[in-house]
């Protein structure tokens, strides 16, 4: 019953998103205020059933319905709890499920915290996400309802996928799709921008907090996957280049170029119709993104082409949400004026330099990604694009991009004197060359490591140095407690961001530069040697899981006489999938992690082992996470909530309106 | 400077950099595009000799050993028409085994033994690796003679 109650509930949800997606967008059109009051009682309302259908399921999943189908292939009365829970998104289709209940959650957000914004510009916005709902919700039932039954009922599940048994299952696809989910709204704001008529900075600015805020999410999604990968796949790897990840690096990289382009709309009116530009294609990445991980299309293109129904539904679907919203912004932007002048040298022009580098990245990571599809779909051979190609390309298009992430910030706007950045750069640049020369002179480190450790130097000195300068600022005698609350929230986020991506470089260019790694062939009692750790094999026994069996192994880690870490790695076989699964030990340090996995025994007692020693791994990962901290913060900056009341009291005292667009050039 | 040369300036500058991202691209691809070949391609000797490829199939029945170092193993891949010896130093993947689909990159050293350095095996009970299927499927059309491909395919 309450399966069917589910999709009853989704039925209801489409129903309102019809009338979220049509009515307050021609009331909009018209000037119809009964109509654009509607959207945000329709977006309430569909979010309500969207999310009763989404509690449907987890019911299911919890009460171990085995008359549902896709319980059944995801789920199993033998997994415990937070994983049968973890399994609503295990499969296709709860996944598109877990997307619409995302963007229901963000469309009723849009309608809680824009209550300042022009009813009209709330409802075209909203308008624009009812659609986008239409699509997603019509594909789920049309093609993949999570609540088919399957009669008479099966006495139990095939079980969740053991490689998705883990924590990093509960939390990573739900956060990635805040993410990619929350591109929507940058989309939906530019594409209402466009029906209006009116990219503007105030535009900009109702756009900015959301775009930061989905793209941190995207960044804390993509670091909860890698990380992941990195315990749980069992051999160190963190990051593939594989067609899954890139999927959703893309849509990171262009919404990267779009935190910063937005920034030159708000602050300096120009860079417009750019900007509204990158707002489509952040979402139709993250559009394609869905259609690669979830229509099949990377499993086997030909398999797609020969089940079509979902990859071409959401195929179709794709082409007229991109093309719609290209056509639209073809038809519109031509007539946006140009906005803000600025020299030469500027932070508009360094900025400018950063969006063509993201967006030439992104491109490249395009190509190596759907070559190979393309090739194999039109049967033209088999190939496959690996790590060398991207790593071959992405070098040499990170090197200028770290280094104007450094100058940038010290850069003007408007026009600034090539003269006087030179002059500060000359510490920066002086202290990321010595740092260099210490790397290759003392630790003999390669040319490529050298480079790399100058890059974090100076990315990180030049921050500092902006940081200083600013709180430098301050009248003398300002207390240092005044001077560190004086900076908003928006320009601490900035710094953190920054600071991050040095972070990150450092210790992607020690843990690629100096890991090492060996296999052995041990029994107990054995030992492993791996620069001056020795890896013993102390013992193996046998460990009873709530749905595998493990053999479950003891390593005693001693360098020269000192003990460092006992690490106990596994080799566990789950039950229903008869499928073996390798858990591999970590030690995590400051400065390197210890990694053992276990391969396969042999007959004689003897098992094949991996240890290895990966410097600087966690910074990697503190890197990024620095970065989404700074997305986040930047996105609470006061000034969005700020200006929104300030215009607000210029409204109700009847304060002259903004200038429209196309003024504002003249102005100027 | 006038606001049309600085236009033209940073138009041209774009226009470079994307030059050079193209150019970039295009020299990495013609690098490291890695081709996939079935042991028939291969034993007939259409495979480069120098380069690294992929190669997929099955994993023989029985043909899997360990050597005397305990680390290595070679077993041998076929797609039902013929087969080529794979040496691998390392611990395999969690879900390779004899008379399941397996893709090995690597590089072929003498007429016949391709040594692998990275070995992927299917993800779950579900698929296997659409090259490997790709791989028999070819056999098997190219023999005419349906069924004979072990395990079904999909």
């Amino acid at each position: 019953m309450i399966p069917e109650l589910g999709t009853f509930a989704l039925v209801l949800a489409l129903c309102l998103a019809c009338v979220q997606g049509t009515l307050p967008l021609v009331g909009a059109f018209r000037g119809n205020a009964r109509w654009i009051g509607l959207a945000r009682r329709a977006a309430v309302g569909q979010c309500v059933f969207v999310t009763l259908g989404f509690g449907a399921l987890v019911h299911a999943f919890v009460g171990n319905d085995f008359s549902v189908s896709y319980v059944v292939a995801n789920s199993n009365s033998h997994l415990p709890v937070h994983f049968r829970i973890a399994g609503v998104w295990g499969g296709h289709e709860g996944s598109v499920l877990l997307w619409i209940q995302m963007l229901a959650l963000w469309t009723v957000a849009v309608a809680a915290f824009s209550r300042q914004l022009p009813a009209a510009v709330v409802a075209r916005v909203l308008g624009v996400m009812g659609l986008v709902s239409i699509g997603f919700l019509c594909f789920l039932l049309f093609t993949s309802n999570p609540f088919d039954r399957t009669l008479p009922a099966a006495a139990d599940g095939r079980d969740l996928n053991p490689l998705l048994q883990d924590l990093g299952m509960i939390s990573h696809p739900p956060i990635l799709y805040m993410g990619y989910v929350g591109f929507s709204v940058a989309f939906a704001f530019a594409i209402a921008a466009l029906l209006e008529g009116r990219l503007d900075a105030a535009w900009a600015r109702w756009t900015r907090p959301w775009t930061l805020l989905a793209w941190s999410f995207l960044t804390l999604g993509i670091f909860l996957g890698s990380s992941w990968a990195y315990y749980e796949l069992g051999w160190g790897g963190w990051w593939f280049w594989d067609a899954v990840e890139n999927a959703s690096f893309m849509p990171w990289l262009v919404g990267t170029a779009l935190i910063h382009s937005l920034s030159v709309t708000e602050k300096r009116d120009t860079f417009k119709n750019w900007t509204a530009l990158l707002a489509i294609l952040v979402f139709s990445l993250s559009l394609l993104g869905t259609f690669l991980v979830r229509s099949g299309v990377l499993t086997s293109v030909h398999a797609f082409a020969s089940d079509p129904r979902r990859g071409l539904t959401i195929l179709i679907f794709l082409g007229v949400v991109i093309g719609g919203a290209l056509t639209l912004y073809a038809w519109r932007a031509p007539t946006v004026g140009l906005g803000g002048r600025f020299a030469l040298f500027s932070r508009e022009s360094l900025l400018m330099v950063n969006n063509v580098i993201l967006a030439a990245a992104a491109g490249t990571v395009l190509l190596g990604t759907l070559y190979p599809l393309v090739l194999d779909a039109f049967e033209l051979g088999k190939i496959s694009v690996g790590p060398p190609y991207f790593e071959a390309v992405f070098v040499p298009l990170m090197v200028p991009l770290l280094l104007l992430a450094g100058v940038g910030p010290l850069v003007a706007w408007k026009q600034a004197s090539v003269a006087g950045v030179l002059r500060r750069l000359r510490w920066i640049a002086a202290g990321a060359l010595l740092f260099a020369a210490v790397a290759l002179g003392v630790l003999k480190t390669s040319w490529m490591v050298a480079l790399g450790l100058a890059l974090a130097a100076w990315l990180l000195l030049g921050t500092a140095f902006e940081l200083a300068k600013r709180l430098r600022r301050q009248p003398a005698g300002t207390t240092w407690r005044a001077r560190l609350a004086s900076p908003p929230l928006g320009y601490w986020g900035m710094i953190l961001a920054h600071a991050g991506a040095a972070v990150f470089v450092l210790g992607v260019t020690l843990v690629k530069g100096l890991e090492s790694a060996s296999d052995h062939s041990l029994r107990v009692g054995d030992s492993a040697t791996l620069g001056d750790y020795r890896f013993s094999f102390a013992e193996l026994r046998r460990v009873d899981g709530a749905n595998y069996i493990a053999a479950r192994a003891r390593f005693d880690v001693t360098r020269g006489d000192a003990p460092v870490a006992t690490l106990y790695p596994e080799k566990r076989f789950y039950v229903v999938q008869q499928m073996p699964m390798t858990e591999a030990a970590i030690d995590r340090g400051l400065f390197r992690d210890l990694y053992v996995s276990l391969g396969e025994a042999g007959k004689d007692g003897a098992w094949v082992v991996r240890v290895q020693r990966k410097p600087f791994m966690g910074w990697v990962w503190a890197g990024v996470l620095l970065i989404a901290l700074g997305g986040a913060l930047a996105a609470a900056d006061r000034r969005y909530r700020a200006s929104a009341r300030r215009m607000n009291r210029a409204l109700a005292t009847g304060a002259p309106a903004p200038l429209p667009s196309f003024v504002v050039p003249l102005v100027n | 400077m006038k606001a049309r040369h600085k236009r033209f300036t940073l138009l041209a500058a774009g226009l470079g950099a994307l030059a050079l991202a193209a150019w970039l691209v295009l020299a990495a691809f013609q690098k490291n595009l890695v081709f996939f070949f079935t042991p028939t391609q291969v034993v007939r000797g259409e495979a480069p000799q120098q380069r690294s490829f992929r190669v997929g199939g099955m994993v023989e029945t029985g043909s899997l050993a360990r050597q005397a170092d305990g680390i290595t193993v070679s077993f041998m891949v076929t797609d039902t028409a013929q087969r080529l010896r794979v040496d691998y130093r390392g611990a395999l993947p969690d879900l390779f085994k004899e008379g399941k689909g397996v893709v090995a990159q690597g590089k072929l050293t003498s007429e016949r033994v391709f040594v692998a350095d990275e070995v992927l095996a299917k993800h779950d009970e579900n698929y296997m690796p659409p090259d490997a299927a790709y791989a028999l499927e070819k056999a098997k059309a190219s023999r005419g003679a349906p069924g004979q491909a072990g395990e079904p395919l999909k």
